[in-house]
């Protein structure tokens, strides 16, 4: 077995009659960063959700430390222990306390200890600097903090691999910068390994150890971090990067 | 003041007797929304699940109990279970059972409204997290659900609280059927017994539902804000 967290194997999905996904193959070593860019509708979420179970695909295999995943809702279950995913809309459950959000999935899923989890859920809010929030509620937070709290949510699990879907695309500008901080701290010092979807193109030239650059739900590179921004191998991804101009 | 026909109220034990009359009907009603909403909570649930065929039936149910008029299930239950079925409850049992069914079915609809009205990212970020179906429902979906539907429960439980008044049509000594004999024993001495009586069940309903239909409006109000 090597090293890789995460293999995808000639993936197709649909939508009816339409393919949304071709023959998207790679793969994510553990500690790395992959982003996905590409214009919208190119697929990138649909990929990134496909990944976790949130979506079905029709052929292709995924493979999970070495395990080909079977897709059925129990396999998923187990895995989504393992792979902690954050979403564009600030997700948390309203009718729950932030410290209660955080403790959930781990007591009752994971079975742990609830003294132990809401130590080690503090020492993660003290990182995102909301500890003094852990007894609000979410209508008490702004979008950023939610965010932030969401991030922490995902990782009392102990994850192995992170998504990261969008996660700043609903937030005003100023929140953005405390959210990519934490993911980038997240990459820089635990040694996370992450897929992240974003339309942040300073904050992937930063992070990315690898783009996939999607179009019309096909992958058309798979390049280095560095090279893709400095280098793009294709004429489309340029005129992409382009269009961004940041 | 020998003949003013309020006094039929306080004629030997005729005020004990409405009262109990009156406590009758609110524990039928009482039993049979504790029962109902407990089962109309599970099938509620069920109908928001993929499977079709269980979706099918528990439509049929609902709609069943909507359009059969509650009078003509409580004589179902009244004549039917005993001869068909041989099931010989008393009267009040059966009409809980009757009462039961109905606000489960109307109940049913209400959750599947409500947890169909909880934003679907809430149940993927639970799904994410590694949920199972049940923790899902337990944790995230029902208690957001709950909030939701809360006003049109407290409706339904008024709704409830009035058909009790049909009770005496299976022989059930509920405040409406010790009105009437009342009335009746009490003709000849009191001919305005009606008046008072009647008076009475109209202010002890009004009191029983009037505080309900005011919370659920405020709850309504708030809800909007």
């Amino acid at each position: 077995m090597t090293d890789e967290i995460l293999k995808v194997e000639h993936l197709n999905k649909f939508y009816g009659d339409w393919q949304a996904l071709h023959d998207i193959s790679f793969g994510i070593k553990k500690g790395e960063v992959v982003t996905l860019l590409g214009p919208s509708g190119s697929g990138k979420s649909t990929l990134i959700r496909t990944l976790n179970g949130l979506e079905e695909f029709k052929d292709g295999a995924i493979y999970f430390q070495g395990q080909k995943v079977t897709p059925d809702p129990k396999t998923w279950q187990a895995l989504r222990q393992k792979i902690g995913m954050v979403f564009q809309s600030y997700d948390l459950f309203p009718n729950l306390t932030v410290m209660d959000n955080i403790l959930l999935a781990p007591v009752k899923v994971q079975g742990r200890d609830k003294e132990d989890v809401r130590k080690d859920a503090l020492e993660l809010l003290d990182r995102v600097e909301l500890r003094d929030h852990a007894d609000s509620y979410p209508r008490q937070l702004s979008g950023g903090q939610k965010q932030r709290i969401a991030i922490v949510r995902a990782l009392a699990m102990h994850p192995e691999l992170m998504l990261f879907d969008e996660v700043t695309a609903s937030l005003d500008p100023e929140m953005v910068r405390g959210v990519l901080k934490i993911i980038k701290e997240l990459s820089d010092r635990d040694n996370m390994t992450m897929i992240i979807v974003t339309h942040e193109m300073n904050f992937a030239a930063k992070i990315a150890d690898k783009v996939l650059f999607l179009e019309n739900g096909k992958i058309l590179e798979e390049t280095p971090g560095k090279e893709f921004f400095d280098h793009p191998q294709t004429a489309r991804a340029a005129e992409f990067l382009n269009s961004m101009d940041f | 003041m020998a003949h003013s026909g309020i006094n039929v109220l306080f004629e030997g034990t005729n005020f004990a007797r409405l009262m109990g009359g009156l406590w009758t009907a609110v524990w039928i009603a009482g039993l049979s929304l504790i029962f109902g909403l407990i089962l109309g909570t599970i099938l509620g649930m069920l109908r928001t699940l993929k499977n079709r065929v269980i979706r099918f039936i528990l439509l049929l149910y609902l709609e069943f109990f909507r359009i059969v008029p509650t009078v003509v299930l409580l004589f179902l239950v009244y004549y039917i279970l005993p001869r068909q079925f041989n099931v010989n409850w008393p009267a009040a049992w059966m009409a809980v059972l009757a009462f039961t069914l109905w606000v489960a079915a109307e109940f049913s609809d209400i959750v599947r409204g409500a947890l169909e009205s909880v934003p679907e990212h809430q149940r993927e970020s639970g799904l994410a997290l590694g949920l199972s179906q049940w923790q899902l429902f337990r944790y995230v979906l029902l208690p957001q659900a709950l909030q939701l539907e809360l006003p049109a429960t407290i409706n339904l439980a008024t709704r409830v609280i009035k058909t009790t008044s049909l009770l005496l049509m299976i022989s059930i000594m509920d405040i409406i059927n010790v009105g009437q004999q009342i009335i009746e024993a009490n003709n000849q001495n009191y001919p305005t017994g009606v008046f008072w009586v009647y008076g009475l069940i109209f202010i002890l309903y009004f009191i029983i539902d009037y505080p309900l239909a005011r919370w659920a409006k405020h709850l309504t109000a708030k809800q909007k804000d």
